[in-house]
């Protein structure tokens, strides 16, 4: 019996390290600088509460053994049920514990906080993003360009992500590169990131926004500076343009929509997209034109 | 005529074409052998209309099982859509019914299943535990019952008449507004919280009203058993939070009915106004569920360690300071709103801070069985369980609390495993160990143990492989409520062994079903006639089982925290027993009728029915100011009936 208990856990724990070493674990295969610090957060955290949750494993497994009724030769106290001393340690220990997490969380949420530029001697680069129903519009506002489900950026720059939405509220979020942030309506949030590897990362909503969620899905290439230029003149090069109209058009429902590319966007589209929010609904549409 | 509501709104998918008719099928073969066995008039009379508390539990028992067998149902779905909705395949359930069910899910386990559970062992437990012969209401406890029974059955009636909510389990607008969800769907969501959360509002004011007035001579705070304290402290947020998700709900609904614009994001409006006042009552909830369970484990680990609960003082304090915490909270369901870093870390460490009196509970039941002598009846097992499942579901909220490893899990399914680890592993090991536990006080026979045991391990091995994988596949980036996956993520394999786990699961709840069946079959058996078939210690088990409708033919005195140990193992006098008369509460179908007329409210507002909408409401309040006017609401046993009745007892 117990040799099968043995061989079942090792089975498992053998296949799950094969499974796990095979596959893209996200998270833990960060590939930006903030991914990469969220997961030593991840990792420290849990083995600090590892110093309170293994004992108290072992504790119960060698209590419920030691303790079974059974077991005439154990002590038995039938009345003792204070300690003031045992009690003190085990309100002390958990408190140390929370302690040194609680100034961890302090730290790093300050540090990791999304609103926060990060230091660089490289110039950053602004990319705005809208979540539509059911697909991720980037507006590269220096450039000119867009793009739908697509996003490229050159590594070890600097990322500015805007984030609003125009739809129900959506969740941004590259596991690879950095933690989600909502995508509101009439609300405008940032996302400061930096890749530091190249390659093809998976970016989602994290965000149940409606029936299309599924496939509300877009790749976030990273690349070398020159790659990612020579990628901009190819955008540039795109027949379709994002005017009002075509926007308005763009931003009725479609679900598992493909990559598309806009060689120009009309100006200050992102702020009028946020400010249609702010003003009844009537009025912008005469003032705007949309 | 009918508002809103015509001939296409009965269903036409074939899924919900077989619930309908297995609902129809199910109903008509209950009313049909209730016919058959001549059994209407006992059924009113005995149960429906019943005031006694102890009926009343059962009855919310058996809702909740009811209940159970849907939401299990819908995970069964979810988990057969996951799994064969990968790259060309798009599985069997389009996105339209997929997201109602995930959203029915999560509505359904939490106020349709573990509320009624937790209600009714509440109902079963408090007034034995307390000494007493019935609730503080005991009218307004049978109209709680009904108004919950109605708002679970406006939510099954969806699924026939129209559809449910597809917005996720806490509707966030502005999904759930007008504009994005122009059905019916969430309108049967609010409207049945609103009627089953009006029900829960007034049985936590019942039962806090209860712990506080009733107690038996000689029970102070601190000599009450720590169930009775754990449900005081949950009640204590039920009262806080109730009104919070009543208002919330009504707002959205005022968005929706007449166009206002408390949520929506034009106008003004503020959808993330909606997300903190939902959490603001969302997150107590949790605790509103959980503490009641931490009370039946003190009561379990002391009992079957055959030893006094260790260091009782402690987790009363402890149990006071996780009820105030739970009110700080709410934001670490949000930390990716963007609120800055200031307001997050606060909230992160105001979260992980309830740790530590969770942590300092789990000492204490460790060394409640430190020494004892420990009986591992099926409470036990559910116990260890607990212990086990639960820190490791305490340990990912810990990480959860953290704002910024949060950002990379939030929403995903280390999110999803997170809380079922923490509601499977606490609240449900929790209200099961209750069932099993106080089952024989409530029928007079115990549950067949070796099934109850096989049960325990086919829900704790089911539960690990259901849900470790969830925590993988969310640090693999896998977000939660999603009907479609690609093949290049490789997920498939893991969805597959979670599946593995559900029909584990699975398995564990028809041993149940099954252990219920043999139990009733074999009572002959399993008699307890000595009303203490555990060796217990707290004041329930010192009456008979089942004990008489009044309760305690004398209201008991106490000494100390164990009275009925005290007196079983005590030097205790015997006097003769002197009888007195008492006054009964009389049953009432009122409450049954008040909430009908409620959920005939609910579903005219649902489908604009003005005309009914305005009857109802007038039937409702009609009923009310009858039942204010009715002075003749109790009567007097006489002490020779009792005397009878107990010499008949002995």
């Amino acid at each position: 019996m117990r040799v099968i208990l043995v061989v079942a856990v090792v089975g498992v724990v053998f296949l799950m390290l094969s499974y796990t070493s095979s596959h893209n674990m996200g998270v833990f295969n960060p590939k930006g600088t903030i991914a990469h610090a969220e997961m030593n957060l991840i990792v420290t955290t849990t083995l600090l509460m590892l110093i309170v949750v293994i004992p108290v494993f072992v504790m119960l497994a060698i209590f419920s053994w030691r303790y079974r009724a059974g077991n005439t030769k154990a002590k038995y106290s039938p009345d003792w049920h204070k300690s003031i001393a045992l009690e003190v340690i085990w309100w002390i220990i958990p408190i140390i514990i929370i302690a040194i997490i609680a100034r961890m969380t302090w730290i790093s949420s300050h540090d990791l906080d999304p609103y926060k530029p990060i230091a660089s001697s490289v110039v950053p680069i602004t990319i705005e993003v809208v979540a539509l129903e059911w697909k991720w519009l980037f507006i590269y506002p220096d450039q000119n360009i867009a793009t739908l489900n697509f996003v490229q950026l050159p590594i070890d720059t600097p990322i500015n992500f805007r984030i609003t939405g125009d739809a129900p509220m959506n969740s941004f979020w590259i596991p690879q590169l950095a933690g989600q942030i909502y995508a509101m309506a009439g609300m405008d949030t940032t996302l400061h990131i930096v890749a530091s590897e190249k390659g093809d990362y998976a970016g989602v909503s994290a965000n149940y926004s409606g029936f299309g969620f599924s496939g509300m899905k877009f790749t976030a290439r990273a690349s070398s500076q020159d790659e990612f230029e020579q990628w901009v003149r190819t955008v540039r090069m795109s027949p379709s343009t994002l005017s009002i109209d075509e926007y308005t058009k763009l931003a009725e429902k479609s679900r598992n929509n493909d990559v598309s590319y806009y060689s120009s966007v009309h100006k200050g589209l992102y702020d009028k997209i946020i400010m249609k929010f702010m003003v009844p609904a009537n009025v912008i549409m005469t003032k705007m034109n949309m | 005529m009918f508002g809103n509501l015509t001939l296409s709104a009965l269903p036409h998918e074939p899924i919900t074409v077989g619930a309908g008719i297995f609902m129809a099928i199910a109903g008509s073969s209950i009313i049909g052998l209730l016919f058959y066995f001549k059994r209407w008039r006992w059924l009113w009379a005995e149960w429906l209309t019943s005031v006694d508390h102890k009926k009343i539990g059962v009855m919310y028992i058996i809702l909740a099982f009811v209940m159970l067998l849907r939401g299990f149902s819908d995970a069964v779905m979810m988990r057969l859509q996951q799994i064969l909705s990968v790259g060309d395949s798009v599985g069997y359930l389009p996105p339209e019914h997929y997201d109602q069910i995930f959203t029915a899910h999560g509505v359904i386990m939490i106020f349709f299943v573990a509320m009624p559970l937790m209600f009714g062992l509440i109902n079963l437990a408090v007034p034995l535990q307390i000494g007493a012969r019935d609730v503080a209401f005991p009218f307004l406890n049978s109209m709680s019952l009904w108004l919950t029974v109605f708002g679970a059955m406006l939510v099954n009636l969806s699924l026939v008449v129209g559809e449910f909510a597809a917005t996720g389990w806490l509707a966030y607008p502005p999904l759930s507004g007008i504009v994005y969800s122009p059905g019916v769907g969430v309108d049967y969501y609010i409207w049945a919280l609103q009627i089953a959360g009006v029900g829960s509002l007034i049985s936590g004011i019942n039962f806090f009203v209860t712990i506080l007035m009733m107690r038996c001579k000689g029970m102070t705070l601190m000599r009450m058993p720590v169930f009775v304290w754990t449900v005081l402290a949950s009640m204590t947020l039920v009262i806080i939070s109730f009104p919070i998700l009543t208002a919330t709900l009504g707002m959205l609904s005022l968005d929706r009915l007449l166009g206002m614009h408390f949520f929506t994001s034009d106008f003004g409006g503020n959808a993330m106004m909606y997300v903190n006042l939902i959490w603001a009552w969302g997150h107590p909830e949790v605790y509103i569920l959980v503490l009641p369970a931490f009370g039946i484990f003190s009561e379990v680990v002391s009992v079957f360690s055959r030893k006094k609960l260790f260091g009782y003082t402690s987790m009363i304090y402890a149990t006071v300071a996780i009820t105030f915490l739970s009110f700080v909270v709410w934001v670490h369901h949000f930390f990716t709103m963007g609120a800055g870093a200031n307001v997050n870390a606060f909230f992160g460490i105001m979260t992980m801070i309830i740790a530590i009196p969770t942590g300092v509970k789990v000492f204490n039941w460790l060394f409640t069985m430190f020494r004892g002598r420990i009986v591992f009846a099926s409470p036990m097992l559910w116990m260890i369980g607990f212990i086990f499942t639960f820190t490791i579901g305490g340990m990912t909220g810990v990480l959860l609390s953290v704002p910024a490893a949060d950002f990379q899990l939030h929403n995903s399914l280390f999110l999803v495993a997170h809380f079922h680890n923490t509601i499977i592993g606490g609240v449900v090991f929790g209200y099961f160990a209750g069932i099993t536990y106080w089952f024989s006080k409530i029928f007079g026979f115990k549950l067949n143990e070796r099934l109850g045991k096989a049960a325990f391990w086919h829900w704790i091995v089911g539960f690990f492989v259901a849900f470790v994988p969830l925590y993988i596949l969310g640090l693999m980036g896998m977000t939660r409520r999603i009907s479609h996956i690609d093949e290049s993520t490789g997920w498939q394999t893991l969805l597959i062994v979670a599946g593995i786990g559900v029909v584990i699961i699975g398995i564990g709840v028809l041993l149940q079903i099954l252990q219920m069946i043999v139990s009733i079959r074999d009572r002959k058996h399993n008699m307890d006639t000595t009303g203490d078939p555990w060796d217990g210690r707290t004041l329930e088990w010192s009456t008979s089982s089942p004990p008489p409708f009044y309760n305690f033919a004398i209201i008991p005195t106490v000494h100390g925290r164990h009275p009925f140990w005290d007196t079983k193992y005590g030097e205790s006098e015997q006097v003769a027993p002197h009888y007195e008369d008492i006054e009964m509460p009389s049953n009432t179908p009122m409450g049954l009728y008040i909430a009908f007329a409620s959920v005939v409210f609910g579903f005219a507002i649902v489908w604009h029915i003005v005309w009914l909408v305005v009857l109802a409401f007038a039937a409702i309040l009609a009923l009310l100011i009858a039942r204010s006017l009715d002075y003749n609401t109790e009567y007097v046993v006489k002490a020779e009936t009792i005397a009878k009745i107990e010499a008949k007892r002995k």
